[in-house]
């Protein structure tokens, strides 16, 4: 398959995923269950992408263990997205300097 | 004549702080997409394919999951219906997020806005648009889309030309950012609501299920995500349902 014209295919299949729902409905939806289910979406599907995914993500599973429970800790107190982010990396960082 | 002006003024300054708070919010994914776009890089050169391509790749695509699998894909040749199927099944979580975004909009988010910005919907943009507590407008959506657009296809072509000559260490430590901004949106909101927090423990429950029951190692992760989702929020609408505003 030429290269040029898989890429086309990813690209389209990809943008019509994204687009066909955030053009079509433009109106509020009404209904109480939906917008019930709509508003669990993101904390559902943000979990879902986390856990267990993150404990795989770096070179020891202790060092990617550490990071989630420093970002738990400090995202409970509210810290903003980037001090978390930031935590979480150096966690890693510094844990892989003592074990590896 | 002035009065106009002052206010044409007024409204190209307030476009543009809503474009800037957009990137400030952003910057942090763009920093975790330069360094997961940097594997994607390499990965892309070890299947042959050139930094221009892999970078054009990440331009007109900007997902992670999609992108990997996309390629591996086309190197192990794969047709266009496997490829179509691939991006569709991985993807399809993009469309539960444009749906639960689209009703987050501001009044004046129109149609051609909607083609725009449905461009820029990926896990972690959405996860920040849809933290905020008021509706959220073009400008923030464009400012949110930028930084992150050039972090994914600036780390891509330097994965590509630099191979893996950065220090797997650094690699490592970047690739938790993403999930350290997850974790800082769920956590506030679950803490206040018991229902958000009940969705989440639901969710972290199949997720686990799914990803660590020999039965269910046929389901991919994209897949996974999507059943996860429909699950939990499904019960969470059906157990707690939100009061009318």
């Amino acid at each position: 398959m030429n290269i040029y014209a898989a890429i086309i295919l990813m690209t389209v299949t990809t943008y019509l995923i994204r687009m066909l729902p955030f053009t079509l409905f433009q109106k509020e939806i009404k209904n109480k269950t939906v917008k019930s289910f709509l508003f669990y979406v993101p904390y559902a599907c943000l979990t879902a992408m986390t856990i267990p995914s993150i404990l795989y993500a770096t070179q020891s599973m202790i060092s990617a263990a550490a990071g989630l429970v420093v970002a738990l800790i400090l995202g409970w107190n509210k810290k903003s997205l980037p001090v978390v982010a930031v935590s979480a990396c150096a966690t890693v960082f510094i844990v892989e300097r003592i074990l590896l | 004549m002035m009065t106009h002006l002052v206010y044409y003024l007024h409204v190209m300054s307030e476009l543009r702080n809503e474009v800037k708070n957009g990137m400030i919010d952003s910057l942090p994914i763009a920093a975790g997409y330069l360094g997961v776009s940097f594997t994607f890089g390499i990965l892309a050169v070890s299947y042959g394919i050139d930094a221009g391509t892999a970078t054009l790749i990440s331009l007109l695509n900007l997902t992670s999951a999609g992108q990997f699998a996309g390629i591996t894909a086309i190197a192990g040749g794969a047709g266009f219906v496997e490829l179509f199927l691939t991006q569709l099944i991985i993807n399809l979580r993009y469309s539960l997020m444009s749906l639960s975004l689209s009703q987050k909009l501001s009044k004046d988010f129109n149609t051609p806005k909607r083609l725009v910005a449905s461009f820029v919907i990926t896990d972690e943009i959405f996860a920040v648009a849809s933290s905020k507590t008021e509706p959220v407008r073009f400008p923030y959506m464009l400012g949110l889309g930028l930084p992150p657009i050039i972090g994914w296809s600036l780390g891509t072509f330097l994965g590509a030309v630099a191979g893996s000559n950065l220090p797997s260490s650094v690699n490592s430590a970047l690739s938790v950012a993403l999930y350290g901004m997850f974790v800082a949106i769920v956590l506030p909101p679950a803490r206040e609501h018991k229902p958000v927090a009940l969705v989440a423990v639901i969710a972290l429950v199949i997720s686990c299920l799914l990803y660590y029951v020999p039965l269910f190692d046929a389901i991919g992760s994209g897949f996974s995500v999507i059943i996860t989702t429909l699950i939990a929020a499904g019960l969470g609408a059906v157990l707690f349902p939100i009061p009318e505003d």
